[in-house]
């Protein structure tokens, strides 16, 4: 595989915002999970959105693409308000999306050829021949070699599948990829391999990509900017979930406390939260 | 204070706040089962729509009937057979007192072809069949399998649920069928060469009282419960709760919600089919 190191070449096109979100908000139930978030993704963009576990990164990315309604505020894609459209136009619109899942989310039922298969199955009208072609090529971009075609997706690696995965984002060639923790659960290696494959996608394809990861090699290697979220339960009613918006490169640069505790991965007072958590518990 | 005055106790602070957890409690639970009735009656309709609107793909349609029609024959049958003969067993005495032994062809194969047959096969597919489809639907939903198919654009409902309930709704009463026959023939087998009632009058009894409209009532019955399961299971599935607790939580639940719906059903849809025969055969025929 060649590694693509560069991104600060890319792009000659307009940024356009081709996501923008409007004072967004989701609550389940009681629990509050986005607070008026609002955001706008410029076309061929690579935003990272970074956050400690529970912080709502997951619910805002399949807020973007329609699978959660937001309870309050607007998603728009391109022209369109995902939330508002009927669902036939919805699932047009939503081949124009590529999402990766966390743990790849494959169909068990369905060997690896099928599953890469399945976008081109289900919108395009290809013979076998090419569409076997092309389930071939997108897995040698990927790096997986053919024998894995008819292997079930129970018989690969974590990031065999993280991969196959990627290669079934991308068949429809999308303009706009989310990448829900492409590198969670996989060695440094692996981690890094994906890292240069999202990189080269974005370069083959011209996507726009949203990542959302706590992996903070990964959203500096490969990301154009930054957002960060915050818990909720941890803010006040008055502050904003957004504690960053910016490069990469500013994130060492930034002097809120919140954010350079997880940059540099520090517990803080975390440990004594727990501590004064488990000795409340005793008493 | 005119409480006081008259007798009357101020309800204290705390037993207030008790009232109210009460209310809040009970509340939450009844809102919650009329908002879960009202989320199934959409599912209902979603699958109605797609049902109508647009063919399942021929690929999804094979994998289903393989699972709920080829691979429940076995057990099916094995049922059947065994009504068949648990009935001969269980009536044989009662007949026999009063010497009318020889009907018992007709007891047999009516109880069978209306009632037991199907009731018994539905109940049998609840636990195999819907069970099956709960737990897969459910880890398919654990795993974002479901979230997978939306986002690539294609609707979970007409991809996994359409097929499924096709398969239950025509394969389950074709079970159903195969229940009964398998059932008449234990029935026969045993009455016959077991507690040596005559051939002759076995078969004379069970075919002038058992008619076509008993055998379609049992079927038609099936269409029922085949379409129970399939929603039932499949509501569970497409709504289970994360993790192995939740997927083995909605299979049970499907299997109990499909059991209870298919007596229910049973009751209502006999009454019904009792008075459609009433009305198309006012004499009918007697048994004795």
């Amino acid at each position: 595989m060649v590694a693509v190191t560069s991104h600060s070449d890319s792009h000659d096109t307009a940024m356009l915002p081709v996501v923008r979100l409007d004072d967004v908000s989701v609550r389940f139930g009681k629990q509050e999970v986005l607070r008026n978030i609002s955001l706008e993704v410029p076309q061929g963009e690579t935003l990272a959105i970074i956050g400690e576990s529970g912080c709502g990164k997951t619910v805002l990315l399949k807020t973007i693409i329609g699978l959660i309604r937001p309870t309050a505020g607007h998603v728009w894609f391109d022209r369109y308000e995902l939330a508002k459209m009927r669902k036939p136009l919805l699932m047009r619109i939503r081949r124009r999306f590529g999402f990766v899942f966390q743990q790849a989310a494959l169909f068990d039922s369905m060997t690896i050829g099928q599953n890469v298969a399945f976008p081109l199955r289900q919108h395009r009208r290809h013979s076998d021949a090419e569409v076997a072609r092309i389930v071939r090529e997108r897995l040698a971009e990927v790096g997986l070699p053919e024998s894995i075609l008819s292997k079930k997706p129970a018989e690969l690696s974590g990031g065999m599948r993280k991969r196959v995965g990627l290669a079934r984002a991308l068949v429809l060639d999308p303009e706009i990829v989310l990448y829900d923790e492409p590198t969670t659960g996989l060695d440094p290696i692996m981690a890094d391999v994906i890292n240069e494959l999202i990189l080269r996608s974005r370069h083959q394809h011209a996507v726009t990509s949203i990542i959302v990861t706590h992996d903070m090699r990964t959203a500096r290697k490969v990301a154009d900017r930054v957002v960060m979220l915050y818990p909720l339960s941890r803010l006040r009613e008055d502050e904003p979930q957004i504690l960053f918006d910016g490069p990469p490169s500013e994130l060492d640069r930034s002097t809120d406390r919140r954010v350079v505790q997880f940059v540099r991965g520090e517990a803080g007072e975390r440990l004594m939260e727990m501590r004064r958590a488990s000795t409340g518990q005793v008493e | 204070m005119s409480s006081v005055v008259s007798g009357e106790r101020p309800p204290s602070p705390g037993m207030r706040a008790a009232l109210e957890d009460w209310i809040i409690l009970w509340g939450g639970a009844v809102i919650d089962h009329v908002v879960a009735v009202g989320e199934f009656a959409f599912f209902c309709q979603r699958t109605a729509m797609w049902l109508f609107t647009r063919r399942p793909r021929p690929g999804t349609l094979l994998g289903p009937m393989h699972q709920v029609g080829v691979r429940s024959l076995p057990v099916v049958a094995l049922t059947g057979t065994f009504i068949g003969m648990v009935l001969a067993v269980q009536s044989f005495f009662q007949f026999s007192k009063i010497g009318l032994e020889n009907r018992l062809g007709a007891v047999i194969n009516m109880s069978l072809v209306r009632e037991l047959g199907p009731v018994l096969a539905a109940t049998m597919l609840a636990g195999r069949v819907g069970g099956a489809i709960a737990a897969e639907l459910g880890t398919m939903r654990v795993t974002e399998q479901l979230d997978a198919l939306e986002a690539m654009g294609a609707d979970p409902v007409h991809y996994l649920v359409v097929p499924r309930f096709l398969a239950c709704l025509f394969l389950i009463p074709a079970l159903t069928v195969m229940a009964d026959f398998m059932g008449v023939v234990g029935g026969y087998f045993y009455c016959v060469f077991i507690l040596g009632i005559d051939k002759h009058f076995y078969l004379h009894h069970s075919a002038q009282f058992v008619s076509g409209f008993d055998l379609g009532v049992g079927v038609f019955k099936s269409l029922f419960f085949g379409s129970v399961i399939a929603l039932i299971s499949c509501y569970r599935g497409f709504h289970c709760d994360p993790g192995a607790e939740g997927v083995g939580r909605a299979a049970t639940a499907s299997f109990v919600l499909s059991f209870v719906t298919i007596l229910i059903l049973d009751l209502m849809l006999g009454i019904v089919l009792d008075v459609v025969y009433s009305i198309l055969w006012p004499s009918g025929a007697k048994l004795f």
